[in-house]
């Protein structure tokens, strides 16, 4: 019996061609007419991946054809994009993959949960057998046991996580804050769409430009106010999000200071996008008052993203250990000592059964 | 027997200390059972030690400075165990095992354990208002451990220098509001502790009863200014730290006014 992975990922191919093989509804059938017996695809923005256990070696090109979207041929350059791997490797790589050490940002976890849906869709179309069973609920126990014996999924790596994470924690919860935008620029509204996923819905928006704040302000269900007006709103908002082409400082300490009076002890979390600054850095100094520049949030979220780098060798060595112990399991099943057990409620059959 | 019991309770309490460094050193800091399981057994012991204590002396074990630091450090003890858990406060734990090490390390280093030859007639009263003015203090001591988690937290973000114990440590709203629920709950517990204190039959030196009022008066203080807002959060974190040490000097004092009267 012959595990193996075939795919292509952000690493190995750009968008475009990964948007050519993205697997389609009878991408299954067609991996099983080439003499699959199990079947598992995994698809997400940036990876392709088909999982399967064959009798026999199956042909790259003939893998790569049940992909494609458009059943044209496909070039050598394509095909040089995938990589494959068998057995052990291949439940290494699947590994990797569930833990997030193989994603665009190392340690995210989204790509477990799309794991577990690759494999609940599999499983209830009996695609999947006992062996990527397996392999599945073991690369499911190896995320659990990556996250939880290391750091490699710790702290935000954007600069809109990072906002989401000292908003949590200035103000606990995010329900029912309010939230100004001051200039309306692609990062301010990464970082409001990143708070309005979080459950923030008091959305305001201000612009030199009223037809912009408008536009933004529609987009995210808030509402636009008068620029003439904004620091009046400072008394009642809990986050400001400044990012305009102001050439001086917009907001000062004695400014804010008669703000902050009428505030009652209310934090008030500051996020200066603006390159120059929006706020002078002395407002920092009020008591009550975060003001974090871009460099900061960005400085943040590198560190963050070195810290889950620093944890990869632990995390690769967890990932050792259930390798060899796959190994072994995969031994049993090619002497045929493997214990039929573990077969999942709604998978019919056994490796037995499915190889026949 | 008893002491031995101590010398354990005060290791475990280091061993949660340990654990906490070597975590930090680590910079991956990370919540441990191994503390919580480490201060439950401290309590635990500090129990076993209170109660050999009491049944020896036929009264509450509060009857000497040596004692009282005991009685403090099991009340802060309890006091977590209750509140850290109830509030999700589990990295209390990490804050306070230093504390209650070094409340029991110093009641063993010093020659202050003057129980043996001494005994105190059975005075409800007395040994009531003995007993709830300590817990209010454990109660003190773990609002006290509370600001300083708060302005740990409170500096990482005025600094930007987020270190791995940020993500760890609860969102400032809910330091604060344990901080001042303990404070209540001490407070409380003080005043009946400091009201009972006037139906004890023997006669107590003023001095002492005008340390407790002068801590009774600098608590009140702190809760009326955070009620009429008079001082921010920050300010309501670092006065808490505040009290507590000179409660905590105070609590020597009376000590010391009342055995030399």
């Amino acid at each position: 019996m012959n595990l193996f992975c075939f795919g292509l990922n952000h690493r190995t191919a750009p968008i475009e061609a990964r948007e050519r093989f993205v697997g389609h509804a009878q991408t299954q059938v067609l991996l099983r007419d080439l003499g699959c017996h199990e079947v598992l695809l995994l698809t997400t923005c940036n990876r392709v991946e088909i999982y399967a256990a064959a009798d026999r070696s199956i042909l790259s090109e003939h893998l790569a054809q049940s992909l494609r979207i458009d059943g044209g041929s496909s070039s050598k350059e394509d095909l040089d994009a995938f990589y494959r791997m068998e057995n052990a490797e291949c439940a290494r790589h699947l590994f990797r993959v569930a833990s997030g050490l193989d994603s665009m940002v190392v340690g995210e976890t989204e790509i477990l949960g799309q794991a577990k849906r690759a494999y609940e869709s599999a499983r209830a179309s009996g695609s999947a057998g006992p062996l990527l069973h397996r392999l599945c609920q073991r690369a499911f126990r190896v995320a659990k046991h990556v996250r939880s014996k290391t750091q490699v999924t710790r702290g935000p790596v954007s600069v809109g996580s990072v906002a989401v994470d000292l908003a949590g924690k200035i103000f606990g919860d995010l329900r029912g804050l309010k939230v100004l935008v001051l200039g309306a620029g692609e990062t301010s509204e990464k970082t409001l769409r990143a708070l309005a996923s979080r459950g923030v819905s008091d959305l305001r928006v201000s612009n030199r430009t009223p037809a912009r704040a408008e536009e933004l302000a529609n987009q995210m269900e808030g509402i636009a106010v008068p620029f003439a007006t904004w620091l009046e709103q400072c008394r009642e908002i809990d986050i400001l999000i400044s990012s305009t082409a102001a050439e001086a400082h917009l907001l000062t300490p004695p400014l804010l200071v008669p703000v902050l009076r009428d505030r009652a002890d209310r934090p008030l979390f500051i996020i200066d996008i603006a390159v120059p600054r929006d706020v002078a850095p002395e407002v920092n100094e009020l008591d009550g008052v975060y003001l974090y520049d871009i460099d900061s949030l960005q400085e943040i979220a590198s560190e963050s993203l070195e810290l889950r780098r620093q944890q990869l060798v632990a995390a690769e060595a967890i990932i050792d250990e259930h390798v060899v112990d796959f190994q072994k399991y995969l031994v049993r099943v090619d002497t045929g000592t493997r214990p039929t057990s573990d077969c999942p409620t709604g998978v019919s059959g056994t490796l037995r059964t499915s190889e026949s | 027997m008893d002491r031995q019991l101590l010398i354990y309770a005060t290791l475990c309490y280091l061993a949660a200390i340990i654990r906490t460094v070597v975590s930090l050193r680590a910079r991956v800091f990370r919540r441990s059972r191994v503390v919580f399981l480490s201060i439950a057994l401290g309590f635990v012991l500090q129990t076993a030690f209170l109660s050999l204590r009491g049944h020896a002396l036929g009264s509450c074990p509060i009857t000497n400075l040596f004692e009282v630091l005991v009685f403090l450090a099991w009340s802060i003890a309890l006091i977590y165990m209750l509140i850290g858990t109830a509030y999700r406060l589990s990295l209390m734990g990490a804050f306070t095992a230093p504390l209650v090490f070094l409340l029991q390390i110093t009641a063993l280093v010093l020659p202050i354990d003057t129980s043996r030859a001494f005994r105190v007639s059975p005075n409800p009263w007395l040994e009531f208002h003995a007993s709830i003015s300590i817990i209010a203090y454990g109660a003190f001591a773990l609002a006290c451990v509370a600001g300083a988690m708060y302005l740990v937290q409170e500096r990482q973000l005025k600094t930007h220098q987020l270190r791995s114990i940020f993500y760890h440590l609860p969102p400032l709203p809910n330091l604060f509001s344990a901080m001042t629920r303990l404070l209540w709950f001490g407070f409380i517990l003080y005043s009946a502790g400091l009201i009972s204190g006037f139906f004890v039959s023997e006669p107590l030196p003023w001095t002492k009863i005008a340390l407790a009022i002068a801590i009774w008066v600098l608590y009140g203080a702190i809760l009326q200014s955070r009620y009429l807002r008079w001082v921010a959060p920050r300010r309501v974190a670092t006065l808490c730290m505040i009290a507590f040490a000179i409660a905590l000097s105070l609590l020597w004092s009376i000590e010391f006014v009342g055995h030399r009267a």
